[in-house]
C-alpha cells in the first residue's frame, strides 16, 4: 500500500525565451511511515519534485495522489486547505516567522486547522518537549541558533499530525554535528509519529538514514523504483 | 490575525513612525480646520440667531415684496399671534423668546447740518432683543453686542457708523476713525427745510416728554405714514453700531417699536411686519417650523403667512459656511490622497520583503485571502493608530490654540471673535474624519495586498 503515487509527471519552466524541462515522465510510489530521500546533482529536480508532492507548485503533465487524494482535482483553496491538513513542509533555511515566538510558530498550523486552544497548546507543549526546546519557548527565532531554529521548523510540520513531511535540504546550512543530530532527530520522531518523510538531499549523512532512496538527474528518475528498501 | 499584523508593523518601526507621522500630521491638518470651520458655523448661527431669532413668521411675500410695502405686507393683530406662539403646547417648551419687530424704509436728517439720507428703520423690542442677543447654545467665548436704547425712552435710537458719517454725528457720537467731506454740499435751501420739517416734527410730538440733556446726538426720522402723508420723528442717538457691512452701516437704524409704530400708524391699529421666534435649541426648528406652519394653516387662516429660518434669512450664512465646507472637503480630498499614497507605499515595501515569508505562509497552509487579510489588517491598524493618535494631537493642538487667545473678525460679523479649534465634543466629526482615515489606509493596502496574495507560492519562497 503507498502513500502516495506520482504518475508521469512533467514539469517545465520557461526561463526567458528559453524552456527548460525541471522533471521529465516521473512515476514514483511513496510508502507510509518510511524515510524517502530524494537525491541528486544540483538541477536534477529534486526541489521541483518535492514542490510537487507538497502541491505548492503543479505539474505540466501527470497527477499526484496523496492519501487517496488527487491533487489535481483540487482548486487553489482546497489544495491550500489539504497542505495545511496533511503535509508538513521543512525549509532549508527554516523559514519562521520572525515576529513570532517558538511556541507561536510551532502553533500556528493548529491555527490554520482551527485546532482548539487548549488542545492546541498540549500539542505545542508536547512538540516543544520533544525537539528539545521547552526552555526556548517564548524566544524569537533571531534568539535561536540554526540548530534551534531547524528544531522549531521540524516540531512545526509535525504538530498538525500530517501524513506526509517534506524536508528540502533540512540540513544544507547547519555544521555536520548539528546535521546529525536534526537527522536522528527526524528520525527518531518519524518512528514516533509514524509519518512519512521525504527529503530532498545531497547530504550524505541524510542519504545514509533513508529507508528509500530515490535518484534524479536531469529531470529523470534514474531508477523506476527506490534503489534500496528500507531494512 | 491582528496580532500577527500589529507584530508585522512593529518590525519596521522607522517606516512605520514615518507613517504614522504622515498620517498624524493629516489628521491634524483636518482637524484643526474641520473645528475651525466649526466654530466659524456656530459663531454665525450664534451671531444670526441672536440678531434675528431661528425663524420669522411673517406675511405671506414679505420676504420678496415686503420691504417695498411694509405696510401693505404686514402682520395684524400680532399680540393675538404671539400670545397663541407662546401658550401653544408644542412650541412653548421650545420657546426663548418670541418678539415682534416692524421694519421699514425712511429719511434720516440731520437738518441742523443740512443733510439727510435713507435708511431702513428697525422697530424693536430693545428688552426682547437683548435678551435674544444673549442666546449662546453653543457656549462661545463672546460677549453678545446689546442694544444701548433704555425701553423707558421712547425716543432713542441707534444708527449704523455709515449713517452716522453721512449725516456728521460722528463727533457726537464718538465714532473713531470717520472721514469728514472735503467740500460742503449744503444747500443754500435746506435751513428753510430743516425749518418745516422742525415746525412738523414739533407738531407730531406734542406729548413727547421733553428730553433730559445727554450726550449723543439729535436726528429727525421722516416716513411714509398708513395713509401716505408724511410723518417725523425726532430721535435721540444713543450711539453709532457696524453690522460687519459698510452697505448695512450707511442704512442701519434702530428704534423702539412704540415709536416706530406711532409714526407709522398714528393712532390706527398697531401692526408689525414680522415675528422673531428665538428657540432654545437650534435642533429643534423643525419641530417648531412643522408647528407653525400647522397654526398657519389651522389657527390664522384669516391673514395669509409665512415662517422663515434664519439661513433663508441671512443667505450670507449659507454662502460662507458652504465655502468652508468646500474648502474642508478639498483639504480632506488632498490629505486623504497623501494617506492613500504614504500607506500604499509602505504596504508596498512591507510585500516586497515579506516575500518569502508570504510564500512559507502559503506553504503552511494559508490562503490567498488570508495573505490578503493579513496585509489589509496591517492597513487598518497603521490607519486606526494614525486616526487615534491623530485625533489626540489635534486636541492637543486646539487646547493649545484655544488659549492662545487670537481673534478675527468673520465676515458679516460686527465685532472680533475668538480665534477657536472646536473639537472636543464634535463627536460626529472627528467620528468621520476617523473613519475616513481608517477607510483610506484600508483601501491603500488593499492593492499591495491582492498582489502579495496572487504571488506564486514556488517563485515566493525562491525570492532574495
Amino acid at each position: 500500500m503507498s502513500l502516495a503515487q506520482l504518475h508521469h509527471l512533467s514539469k517545465t519552466y520557461a526561463l526567458g525565451q528559453l524552456r527548460v524541462p525541471a522533471l521529465t515522465n516521473i512515476s514514483l510510489q511513496l510508502k507510509p511511515a518510511c524515510f524517502t530521500v530524494l537525491s541528486g546533482p544540483s538541477g536534477s529536480g529534486k526541489t521541483t519534485l518535492l514542490n510537487l508532492i507538497a502541491g505548492i507548485d503543479r505539474p505540466d503533465q501527470g497527477n499526484i495522489e496523496i492519501a487517496g487524494q488527487s491533487l489535481q482535482r483540487l482548486s487553489d483553496n482546497a489544495l491550500t486547505d489539504f497542505r495545511a491538513r496533511h503535509i508538513g513542509y521543512i525549509f532549508q533555511n527554516f523559514n519562521l516567522l520572525p515576529v513570532l515566538s517558538a511556541y507561536e510558530n510551532i502553533e500556528y498550523p493548529l491555527r490554520l486547522n482551527k485546532t482548539p486552544p487548549v488542545k492546541r497548546r498540549q500539542r505545542v507543549l508536547e512538540l516543544l518537549d520533544a525537539v528539545g526546546l521547552a526552555d526556548k519557548a517564548s524566544h524569537r527565532p533571531n534568539q535561536l541558533s540554526g540548530g534551534q531554529r531547524q528544531r522549531v521548523a521540524i516540531a512545526r510540520a509535525l504538530v498538525h499530525q500530517p501524513v506526509l513531511v517534506l524536508a528540502d535540504e533540512p540540513t544544507a546550512n547547519l555544521d555536520s554535528q548539528t546535521g546529525a543530530q536534526i537527522i536522528a532527530l527526524m528520525r527518531e520522531l518519524q518512528r514516533v509519529q509514524q509519518t512519512a518523510f521525504v527529503f530532498s538531499s545531497h547530504d550524505p549523512q541524510v542519504i545514509a538514514s533513508a529507508d528509500h532512496l530515490v535518484l534524479l538527474k536531469d529531470g529523470h528518475l534514474l531508477t523506476p523504483e527506490p534503489i534500496r528498501e528500507a531494512v | 490575525m491582528i496580532a500577527l499584523a500589529l507584530r508585522n508593523l512593529w518590525r519596521n518601526q522607522r517606516r512605520s513612525s514615518t507613517t504614522l507621522l504622515a498620517m498624524m500630521i493629516g489628521m491634524l491638518s483636518i482637524l484643526l480646520f474641520g473645528g475651525y470651520s466649526r466654530t466659524v458655523y456656530y459663531g454665525l448661527e450664534t451671531d444670526f440667531v441672536g440678531r434675528s431669532g431661528h425663524l420669522q413668521l411673517q406675511r405671506k411675500d414679505y420676504f420678496w415684496f415686503g420691504s417695498g410695502d411694509p405696510q401693505g405686507y404686514s402682520l395684524h393683530g400680532y399680540k393675538q399671534l404671539v400670545n397663541d406662539i407662546q401658550q401653544d403646547p408644542v412650541l412653548a417648551p421650545l420657546l426663548r423668546v418670541v418678539t415682534p419687530v416692524l421694519q421699514f424704509g425712511g429719511i434720516a436728517g440731520n437738518f441742523d447740518a443740512g443733510l439727510s439720507k435713507l435708511v431702513i428703520v428697525q422697530g424693536v423690542d430693545v428688552t426682547a432683543q437683548n435678551e435674544m442677543r444673549r442666546w449662546n447654545d453653543y457656549q462661545l467665548a463672546i460677549t453678545p453686542e446689546l442694544h444701548s436704547m433704555n425701553p423707558a425712552a421712547g425716543n432713542e435710537a441707534e444708527i449704523g457708523i455709515g449713517v452716522a458719517r453721512m449725516l456728521q454725528l460722528c463727533a457726537q457720537l464718538d465714532v473713531p476713525d470717520c472721514p469728514q467731506p472735503q467740500l460742503s454740499a449744503i444747500d443754500p435751501n435746506t435751513q428753510t427745510l430743516a425749518a418745516d420739517i422742525a415746525a412738523l416734527a414739533a407738531g407730531q410730538l406734542p406729548s413727547e416728554p421733553a428730553t433730559p440733556a445727554k450726550s449723543g446726538a439729535q436726528l429727525e426720522l421722516l416716513a411714509a405714514s398708513t395713509g401716505g402723508a408724511p410723518n417725523v420723528n425726532r430721535l435721540q442717538i444713543n450711539r453709532a453700531v457696524t453690522t460687519g457691512a459698510k452697505e448695512l452701516d450707511e442704512v442701519y437704524l434702530a428704534m423702539q417699536l412704540a415709536q416706530a409704530q406711532q409714526l407709522l400708524y398714528g393712532e390706527s391699529e398697531e401692526r408689525v411686519t414680522a415675528l422673531q421666534i428665538q428657540l432654545y435649541h437650534s435642533a429643534d426648528l423643525e419641530v417648531a417650523r412643522t408647528r407653525l406652519q400647522e397654526l398657519i394653516s389651522n389657527r390664522w387662516p384669516e391673514q395669509p403667512l409665512e415662517v422663515h429660518d434664519f439661513r433663508t434669512l441671512n443667505p450670507a450664512f449659507g454662502q460662507i459656511t458652504g465655502m468652508f465646507a468646500a474648502i474642508f472637503g478639498f483639504i480632506t480630498i488632498l490629505i486623504s490622497a497623501i494617506v492613500l499614497f504614504t500607506v500604499g507605499n509602505t504596504m508596498s515595501m512591507a510585500v516586497l520583503e515579506r516575500t518569502v515569508e508570504i510564500g512559507t505562509l502559503r506553504t503552511l497552509g494559508l490562503r490567498r485571502s488570508g495573505i490578503r487579510r493579513l496585509f489589509i489588517s496591517e492597513g487598518l491598524l497603521l490607519g486606526l493608530t494614525g486616526a487615534l493618535l491623530g485625533t489626540a494631537l489635534a486636541l492637543l493642538f486646539a487646547a493649545l490654540i484655544n488659549q492662545a487667545g487670537f481673534t478675527w473678525l468673520p465676515p458679516g460679523n460686527s465685532n472680533p471673535v475668538p480665534i477657536t479649534i472646536r473639537l472636543w465634543g464634535e463627536h460626529q466629526m472627528l467620528l468621520g474624519i476617523g473613519l475616513t482615515v481608517v477607510l483610506v489606509a484600508t483601501v491603500s493596502a488593499w492593492w499591495p495586498a491582492r498582489r502579495a496574495a496572487q504571488q506564486d507560492v514556488v517563485d515566493a519562497l525562491r525570492y532574495v
